[in-house]
């Protein structure tokens, strides 16, 4: 896999993780284009959370290399990574709930007036931004004083996803967007990651679903026990294969035998029982 | 235009918007419950009490908040960050009787004692931080194991060095006028008496809720108590942030504990145990929740008030001194239901 004439954002090379001696991540290799999303797709357990804390600067690589603009680095902290422009939105701290949405929308990166010590807040800026940035991403907030806890899980997502676009994200990685989501509230979701692919910023989405992957993604990395299990462009596998890679594959028609086996003679198997 | 259209919605306004009035908003203030109880109190000891409304006794009444509030605003800062400070009661001894043994055993002059005192209580403050956010243990441990040693400290040392549980009198050393002037003096207007802790008390709160509402610090402060992760993935500071904390209930420590030296002359070396539990609950009857993210410096000067009223108030009434202890747990209980209930709305549709 070679790297196209558009240098890759982000590009990660063989990266391995250790926890001890578990090897948590191993080998794996994930591109990032601007304007485009490359799906990282896997179970629980394959390596996911892994794999975005190395990109997110909340762990360092072991192993492999992660280029950042065709820059080798190895991230401090996540203040360092947003730095570099890229901006993680987790699924469930992604917001602080009891303070209000405009508080939560500049969090980290609060604009200030005044000078030296006597540096305060800029509310009205604040204030004025969260609104209209919101209203932008088409979210018409109620009450921007409103503690961020208050909206639904869609809402949320979508303030964390216009706050890392408002300040200037390249690269946006987003951890399980749709995970605790209903259906309307993930198609929501979904519209955001695409408004933000179209405005030229690069996202790494994570999931493992592979339906919302496929509608939106470029490129698929499939993670399995800590290693890289497929990766695949759009155009070179279908959502059939994608699904049913995702699940496991030959697994899967282990599982739906045993499945079969199970449910004939009237009542639950008892040999699953320890 | 012949369609049976609805008109649409006026623009500007929104419809899912409830009109919110005033008296709705001021119900979500963190302060709220404090102030109606700062209220009861005051019209409870008004009526049982008849030198509770004397001039005279205003002052005395601010006086005794005044001491309890100059650390329950920096305690309320520190948990709405999210900790607890064990060791605030003992802190406040022990930066007194480092001023006063220093200046009494090394130097001529008590402002050095005063300055050495400052640099001390604040590492003490630093180390409650840096033990907290290095070992990531509870602050509710860090800080008990802080009070307990400097407790035994506080007595030990004393008594190693002046060989009494108090220190000695340094009344008659250069600066010491100077010095009381600063910590413990007091001016008289229209025949009522106020001390200066009064001043240090409003200058306090003034300054945290200024930090607190329209810094950036501020903004960390509400973001490290409410969910420290979140605040750390987004690029907030949480360690400084916490030890700042630490060091600011370490500089009221130090204020106070001067009042302490150069009101008395002597400090007693067993003092300031079970304070810290007061500063707290002034702070959580103030509106701060006890799991941190929420909270206000004004409601904790609100709840040092309703420590002078009732501690004062009962002695006008001539009451027993120790059905202090009875009202002060109804407070505390009735001002942490409503706290509860406070969350449970601000967290509506969690």
């Amino acid at each position: 896999m070679t790297t196209p004439a558009p240098r890759a954002l982000i590009e990660l090379d063989h990266v391995s993780k250790f926890y001890g001696n578990i090897k948590a991540l191993q080998d794996v290799s994930l591109v990032v284009h601007a304007g485009e999303i490359s799906c990282v797709l896997g179970d629980n357990g394959a390596g996911k959370s892994t794999l975005i804390k190395i990109i997110a600067g909340l762990h360092r690589h072991d192993a492999g290399t992660f280029l950042i603009d065709g820059e080798e680095t190895t991230l401090a902290n996540p203040r360092d990574a947003l730095d570099r422009g890229i901006a993680t939105v987790y699924q469930d701290l992604a917001v602080v709930p009891l303070m209000p949405v405009w508080r939560n929308f500049f969090l980290g990166s609060e604009p200030t007036t005044g000078v030296g010590p006597f540096k305060t807040l800029d509310v009205r800026k604040m204030r004025e931004t969260t609104r209209s940035e919101l209203l932008r991403m088409g979210i018409d907030l109620r009450d921007v004083d409103q503690p961020i806890g208050t909206l639904s899980g869609g809402e949320r997502q979508c303030v964390a996803i216009a706050r890392a676009v408002y300040f200037g994200a390249k690269v946006l990685v987003l951890d399980e967007p749709t995970a605790a989501l209903g259906v309307k509230q993930s198609g929501v979701v979904l519209k955001y990651v695409a408004a933000a692919r179209d405005a030229g910023l690069g996202v790494v989405l994570i999931t493992h679903n592979p339906h919302h992957a496929y509608l939106v993604g470029d490129r698929f990395v499939l993670l399995k026990r800590g290693a890289m299990s497929g990766s695949h462009a759009k155009d070179g596998i279908t959502l059939d294969e994608l699904t049913r890679q995702m699940a496991g594959g030959s697994e899967l028609e282990e599982l739906s035998h045993e499945l079969q086996r199970a449910t004939s003679p009237g009542r639950p198997d008892t040999d699953d029982t320890p | 235009m012949t369609t049976t259209e609805q008109p649409p919605a006026p623009s500007g306004a929104d419809e899912r918007l409830l009109r919110t009035s005033p008296l709705r908003r001021l119900l979500g203030r963190p302060e709220l419950g404090s102030v109606v109880g700062a209220a009861a109190v005051f019209l409870f000891f008004s009526i049982v009490a008849d030198s509770f409304l004397r001039a005279s006794s205003f002052g005395t009444v601010l006086y005794a908040a005044s001491t309890i509030g100059i650390m329950a605003a920096p305690v309320a800062l520190l948990m709405i960050g999210g900790e607890f400070d064990l060791s605030a009661g003992v802190l406040v001894t022990s930066s007194a009787l480092v001023s006063s043994m220093f200046s009494y055993q090394m130097t001529a002059n008590v402002w050095v004692g005063v300055f050495v005192s400052l640099l001390v209580t604040l590492a003490i403050g630093a180390f409650n931080g840096l033990m907290l956010t290095r070992t990531k243990l509870p602050s509710f441990i860090i800080t008990l194991g802080t009070f307990l040693m400097l407790t035994g400290l506080n007595l030990g040392f004393t008594k190693l060095i002046s060989g009494t549980v108090s220190t000695k009198s340094i009344g008659d050393m250069e600066g010491f006028d100077s010095a009381r002037k600063v910590f413990a003096s007091e001016w008289t207007v229209g025949g009522v008496e106020f001390k200066v802790t009064i001043l240090w008390w409003a200058v306090l709160v003034a300054i945290a809720t200024g930090i607190l509402l329209r810094t950036r610090f501020g903004n960390w402060i509400f973001a490290v108590g409410g969910e420290a992760d979140a605040a750390r993935a987004v690029g907030v500071p949480v360690i400084r942030t916490k030890v700042g904390l630490y060091l600011g209930v370490a500089f009221a420590a130090w204020v106070s504990g001067q009042h302490l030296l150069f009101s008395y002359d002597v400090v007693q070396s067993g003092e300031g145990v079970g304070n810290e539990l007061t500063y707290i609950i002034a702070a959580v009857i103030g509106g701060c929740l006890i799991t941190g993210g929420y909270g206000s410096a004004i409601g904790s000067a609100v709840g040092a008030f309703i420590f002078g009223m009732t501690s004062k108030g009962i002695v006008y009434a001539e009451w027993n001194p120790d059905w202090f202890k009875f009202f002060l747990g109804a407070m505390l209980l009735l001002a942490t239901l409503l706290n509860a209930w406070v969350r449970k709305r601000a967290e509506a549709t969690k």
